[in-house]
């Protein structure tokens, strides 16, 4: 459960001095409960009670981060179950993993891809966040030397190997980087512990399909003062989904809803075991992989490991993560108003469009990449794509000619003439009417727009 | 402290509703007493109805067409494809060519291809109209009597055309009613009086809260079904009956269609594209998928049948 404004209130000074920037103590925490600010800001707190409230503003999932510097990922750190609540936070990790048996070009290459994958989407950059390195060959030099390799890209790790000698020497090499260590497990808890400890590294915990045994293990290592822990209850897949399913949630509700402080941590999947032991060809398997991640995307991974580089097996999988992390509460919008494509003189042709950040950045990537010259008016429907404007109203004659007045693009252009969304046809009539434009009803998607532009003007 | 499974108590259920009767193999949707199986046993594994037309519908995406193209004149053989090749636990067929734009075929012409699909096939139907809030009611009036006794599902009633005709249609001749309502909780439960009023029962509505596509806001979506089956299970009788999505929405996306060589092919993007937006709505509380493409189809039933057994 949250806490709320109330509980955060009574633990603050109640002076009401505004050193934290708020008009008073109530304001502060009701921002806190929201997660809006940050408790530091209250100067004239005494230490004990930044402690009383650091406890229980701690979110119901820890944070944990895994990686340094720009080299850095955190994940974890969600307070709900389901994201209308509230929102989630810290978007699930997504990571590729490689191996020590890999040719060195093969690794070079698979480095390569990892590093460069991307997509654009609404405006956001979507990349991945880590590199999982792989112990396969069981030697401790092929791993030393993959590990040493990796020590030079863009991402943070996670070194996977359930042998703490090679996790030890590896340690020696990347350890001052804080790695992800998986994995601790029940036969070497105590070494990967210690490890943890001495490099102050955060640790993944493995216990295959057995929560109260996972429970056991994840109180011994909180016991030896370990507190960056992650979860791993196995990854069963084909007709073990179903039990994979019900662990992720089981966990997560004990930590949201009972606040069982041996569950309170992020959690791993690896859709990868989809690739690794299968006999589909590549391409069913790279379905089956994405079909695993997206359903603990849905339900609760914190961390997930990929084996696939495919982009189009990752191109879902980095829009399902977009639309389940964006925030509820805020309407996802761009400035309303004038902007210009190319180069722009007094006979370029205008566009209108919405400020819904989807439609708007889906018409800037067409107009782009087909080099069009031209304005394009942005009209403020408080975020609403096109056609849910005009069946919500926002979308109107009237609305538009204010746009135009506003945005004066009568004093930038030498002609009345504006080419409206093609399921903006219905209101075509009347923001003729209102403006006193003449409006043309352009294609129905976008990326026709730009040869639209060159065959009719 | 030691373990225990977190099971929560519901005071509510979901109600069951049946599909396909009379010569038609029943299927049943709904009936859950608890979110997840670990909680209770979950009774119904989800259904996917294959997505069948009256035309041979010019706009529908490559990767899918070349599945169909030897059928697609004749629905009944396009819905015997998608059953005995595709394994479609259901055939849902969608009298597009009722539309007054598309080609304006009379409701008794859309009756005698209900009939054709009844013939061809022994699993329940879907039957959707065009979308034209005059000419809907009228077409599936003719249609639910051509079906009489099937008990087929009747797509769909919304506060938008006459629904009032649509529901009596289903009272009279034994069949169920989509509830369609757009992306609105409350939308959803007035809509759902409404039709209880007409004599409907818990038992013959399924409701569409709508399915926005993955990328094309399928966050609203998530959190409408998450609510939806919350406020069924805690006691809410207005929302106590098993969930539709229109999963085929995934093709509406462009990056579920559109070639470019940076995305990888489509072949495989458009089946995932339906995949993920289907199976996200399935872990949301979802029993029920209108789906396209045979790959989809496949797996979402394979993952579907893990989460209840
Ligand atoms: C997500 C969604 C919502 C979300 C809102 C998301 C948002 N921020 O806009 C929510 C849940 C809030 C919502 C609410 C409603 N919705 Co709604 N919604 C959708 C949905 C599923 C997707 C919309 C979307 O994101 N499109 C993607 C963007 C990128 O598309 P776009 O803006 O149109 O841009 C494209 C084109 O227009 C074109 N384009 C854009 N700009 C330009 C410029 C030029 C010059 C040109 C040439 C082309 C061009 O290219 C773009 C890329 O393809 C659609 C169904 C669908 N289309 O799949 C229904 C839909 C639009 N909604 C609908 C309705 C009825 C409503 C509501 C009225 C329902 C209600 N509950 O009351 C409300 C209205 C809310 C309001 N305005 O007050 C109906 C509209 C029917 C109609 N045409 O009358 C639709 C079509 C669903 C349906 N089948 O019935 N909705
Ligand atoms: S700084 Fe602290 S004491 Fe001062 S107003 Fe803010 S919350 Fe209250």
């Amino acid at each position: 459960m949250k806490v709320t404004a109330m509980d955060i209130y009574k633990l603050l000074p109640k002076t009401n001095c505004g050193d934290c920037g708020e008009a008073s103590c109530m304001a502060f925490a009701t921002k806190l409960s929201e997660k809006e600010t940050d408790l530091k800001l209250c100067t004239p707190l005494d230490p004990e009670g930044m402690e009383k409230l650091e406890k229980i503003l701690a979110p119901a999932v820890r944070e944990v981060k895994i990686g340094k510097g720009d080299k850095q990922v955190i994940i974890g750190g969600d307070e709900v179950l389901y994201r209308y609540e509230l929102t989630y936070y810290n978007p699930t990790a997504l990571v590729i993993d490689v191996h020590d048996e890999l040719e060195e070009s093969e690794l070079e290459e698979r480095i390569k891809i990892i590093e460069n994958t991307e997509f654009e989407r609404t405006g956001e950059l979507l990349t991945l966040d880590a590199i999982a390195v792989r112990n396969k060959s069981g030697d401790k030099n092929k791993f030393i030397k993959t590990v040493s390799r990796l020590k030079n890209s863009i991402y943070p790790l996670i070194l996977c190997t359930l042998d703490s000698d090679n996790m030890k020497a590896a340690l020696e090499v990347v350890g001052d980087e804080k790695p992800l260590i998986y994995a601790a497990t029940e036969k070497n808890l105590e070494e990967m512990g210690q490890l943890a400890l001495d490099y102050q590294c955060p640790v993944a915990l493995f216990v295959p399909g057995d929560l109260e045994k996972m429970k056991q293990l994840s109180h011994s290592l909180r016991s030896r003062g370990i507190k960056d822990i992650v979860l791993d209850p196995g990854t069963f897949v084909g007709e073990g989904m179903g039990d994979t399913l019900d662990n992720f949630v089981m966990i997560r509700r004990l930590a949201v809803e009972e606040k069982d402080e041996d569950f309170r941590f992020p959690i791993m999947g690896i859709p990868a075991l989809m690739r690794l032991d299968n006999t589909d060809d590549p391409v069913t398997k790279g379905i089956k992989e994405a079909t695993v991640a997206a359903t603990m995307l849905n339900k609760y991974a914190d961390i997930l490991i990929f084996n696939g580089t495919d982009i189009w097996e990752l191109i879902p999988v980095l829009t399902l993560r977009q639309g389940l992390f964006t925030d509820p509460r805020k309407p996802q919008t761009v400035d309303a108003g004038l902007y210009e494509f190319g180069d722009v003189n007094e006979d370029s042709p205008v566009l209108l469009t919405t400020n819904f950040a989807l439609t708007y950045y889906t018409v800037e990537g067409d107009l782009k990449s087909g080099k069009a010259n031209t304005y394009l008016l942005v009209l403020d429907t408080e975020g609403r794509a096109v056609d849910v404007s005009l069946a919500g109203g926002q979308l109107n004659g009237k609305s538009v000619a204010d746009l135009i007045k506003e945005t004066d693009i009568e004093n930038k252009v030498n002609h009345k003439k504006m080419v409206i969304p093609g399921l903006a046809a219905p209101v075509s009539g009347e923001i003729e009417d209102d403006s006193g434009w003449e409006v043309a009803v352009g294609p129905r998607d976008s990326s026709a727009v730009p040869d639209y532009l060159l065959e009719k003007l | 402290e030691d373990f225990k499974p977190p099971i929560q108590d519901y005071p509510g259920k979901v109600a069951e509703v049946q599909l396909g009767k009379g010569s038609r193999k029943p299927v049943y949707l709904g009936g859950q007493q608890a979110l997840y199986r670990f909680e209770e046993a979950q009774p119904n594994a989800p259904v996917v109805t294959f997505d069948v037309f009256d035309i041979p519908m010019p706009g529908l995406p490559r990767p899918i067409r070349e599945h169909f193209a030897d059928v697609m004149d004749h629905p009944g053989e396009w819905a015997k494809k998608a059953v005995n090749e595709f394994g479609a636990n259901m055939v849902t067929i969608h009298l597009i060519g009722t539309g007054p734009k598309v080609m304006d075929k009379s409701p008794r012409e859309a009756a005698n291809d209900i009939e054709e699909v009844l013939q061809a096939v022994d699993v329940p139907l879907v039957i959707g109209a065009s979308g034209d809030p005059v000419k809907d009611p009228l077409v599936l009036e003719k249609a639910a009597e051509a079906a009489q006794g099937e008990r087929c599902l009747l797509a769909s009633a919304n506060l938008d055309l006459d629904y009032q005709k649509v529901a009596q249609a289903a009272v009279n001749n034994d069949h169920a009613v989509l509830s369609w309502s757009i992306t609105d909780v409350n939308m959803q439960k007035t809509l759902n009086r409404y039709l209880l009023k007409e004599g409907l029962t818990q038992n013959d509505i399924v409701m569409d809260p709508t399915t926005c596509a993955l990328g094309y806001g399928i966050e609203f979506s998530i959190d409408i079904m998450t609510r939806t089956r919350l406020a069924a299970l805690k006691g809410d009788k207005d929302l106590q009956m098993p969930m539709s999505s229109g999963t085929t929405n995934a093709w509406g996306s462009r990056e579920a269609w559109m070639k470019k060589d940076e995305w990888g092919p489509t072949d495989y993007r458009g089946p995932i594209w339906e995949i993920f937006t289907g199976l996200t709505m399935m872990l949301n509380g979802v029993d029920i998928f209108m789906m396209l493409h045979p790959t989809s189809v496949k797996l979402l039933r394979e993952i579907g049948e893990t989460f209840v057994k």
